[in-house]
C-alpha cells in the first residue's frame, strides 16, 4: 500500500522537480581557474552557484553578465563565462584570427576573467545566443564567500557599442 | 462555504500544476509535435506539414547523417529552423558562398536544405554547433495522406 503512494509522489513529484529546475533555476559546481577571481580564488575550494534560467527566458544578456552556456566544442559540457560583446558590438579581440570581429546578429561574444587560462570566444568566435543556458546570479556556497555576481566588465574590455 | 471554494480551487491549481509539469517534461525530453513553414525542405516536406519529433537522440548523440533535425537558428535563437545533417564533425562538405571545401569542426554539425536552390542553411552560416538541435524528425502526422517516416535518408 505504501509502496504504491511512494510510487505516485515519484510519478508525479518528478516532473514538477524538473520543470522548477528547467524554468527557475538550479545550482551547479563551478570546475576550473577560467574565471578566477571572481570565482574559484583558490584552486582548492570550489564555489557553487546560482544559475537562474528565469532571467535568460528571453535569450535576453547583458555586457558584463555571467553566464553559462553550452560549449560549442562539446554539447555535453556547460562552460561559465562572461559577457563582453552584443551582437552589432566590435570587439577587440586577444588572439583571435581577427585583431576586430564585428558581432554577427543573434551571437554574442564571452570571455573568461582569467585571461590567457580560458577557453572562450578568443578560440573558438562569437558564440549562437541559443547556446546561452542560464544566468550566474550568486554564489551560495561556501558561506564565506557568499555575495551576488555583479555585472562588470574590466575597463579595457569595454566593446565598441555598433 | 468559503474554506470549502478556497480547498477546491487550490486542489483545482495542484492538477492543473502537476499537468502543466508532466506536459513539460514530455515536451521536453521526450518528444513534441512541430509545425513546419517555408521552402526549405522540399520536396521531403512541404508547408504547414506536422511532424513528430523526438528530443532522445540528440540528447544522447545519436545523429547520423541524413537525419532530419529541428534546431534552434543561429542568427535569431526564437526561432527553429528545419534542415538535414549532411556533415558530422570531420566530414569534408563544399560550403556555398566562399566556394571551397571545409572540415566541419568538433561539436558541430553541417545543415542543408533538401531543396538546395531557395535554403538558408550551413551553406551561408557555416557549420551549426550541436547544442542548438533540439529534436530528431521521426515522422509526419498530417495531413493524413502523406503520413510517412521520415528516419531514414
Amino acid at each position: 500500500m505504501w509502496l504504491k503512494s511512494v510510487g505516485k509522489s515519484i510519478i508525479f513529484g518528478v516532473p514538477i522537480g524538473v520543470t522548477f529546475l528547467d524554468t527557475v533555476g538550479y545550482v551547479a559546481r563551478v570546475e576550473g581557474i577560467s574565471m578566477q577571481p571572481v570565482l574559484n580564488p583558490e584552486s582548492i575550494n570550489t564555489d557553487y552557484v546560482f544559475l537562474s534560467r528565469w532571467a535568460v527566458r528571453d535569450h535576453d544578456v547583458r555586457r558584463g553578465e555571467v553566464i553559462s552556456l553550452v560549449s560549442p566544442k562539446d554539447p555535453n559540457q556547460k562552460i561559465i563565462k562572461r559577457v563582453v560583446g552584443l551582437q552589432g558590438d566590435i570587439v577587440s579581440t586577444l588572439g583571435y584570427k581577427n585583431q576586430y570581429v564585428k558581432i554577427p546578429e543573434g551571437h554574442c561574444w564571452v570571455e573568461g576573467d582569467h585571461t590567457g587560462h580560458t577557453l572562450d570566444s578568443n578560440t573558438f568566435g562569437p558564440i549562437s545566443l541559443g547556446l546561452v543556458n542560464a544566468k550566474a546570479l550568486c554564489i551560495i556556497w561556501p558561506p564565506s564567500r557568499w555575495q551576488s555576481l555583479e555585472a562588470k566588465l574590466p575597463k579595457n574590455r569595454h566593446p565598441k557599442v555598433g | 462555504m468559503t474554506f470549502r471554494f478556497l480547498g477546491k480551487t487550490c486542489g483545482f491549481m495542484g492538477y492543473f500544476v502537476q499537468y502543466a509539469c508532466f506536459t513539460h517534461c514530455t515536451f521536453e525530453y521526450i518528444g513534441d509535435f512541430v509545425m513546419c513553414s517555408g521552402p526549405s525542405m522540399e520536396p521531403t516536406l512541404e508547408s504547414n506539414n506536422i511532424l513528430l519529433t523526438e528530443h532522445i537522440s540528440p540528447r544522447l548523440q545519436r545523429l547520423r547523417r541524413g537525419d532530419i533535425i529541428i534546431a534552434k537558428s543561429p542568427s535569431n535563437p526564437k526561432q527553429n529552423i528545419c534542415k538535414r545533417i549532411t556533415g558530422l564533425a570531420g566530414d569534408k562538405v563544399r560550403g556555398h558562398f566562399p566556394s571551397r571545401s571545409h572540415v566541419v569542426p568538433r561539436g558541430h554539425v553541417w545543415l542543408e536544405g533538401d531543396n538546395s536552390s531557395n535554403s538558408a542553411d550551413s551553406r551561408i552560416y557555416g557549420p551549426v554547433p550541436e547544442g542548438l538541435i533540439r529534436s530528431r524528425v521521426i515522422c509526419r502526422v498530417w495531413p493524413f495522406d502523406k503520413i510517412t517516416s521520415l528516419t531514414e535518408y
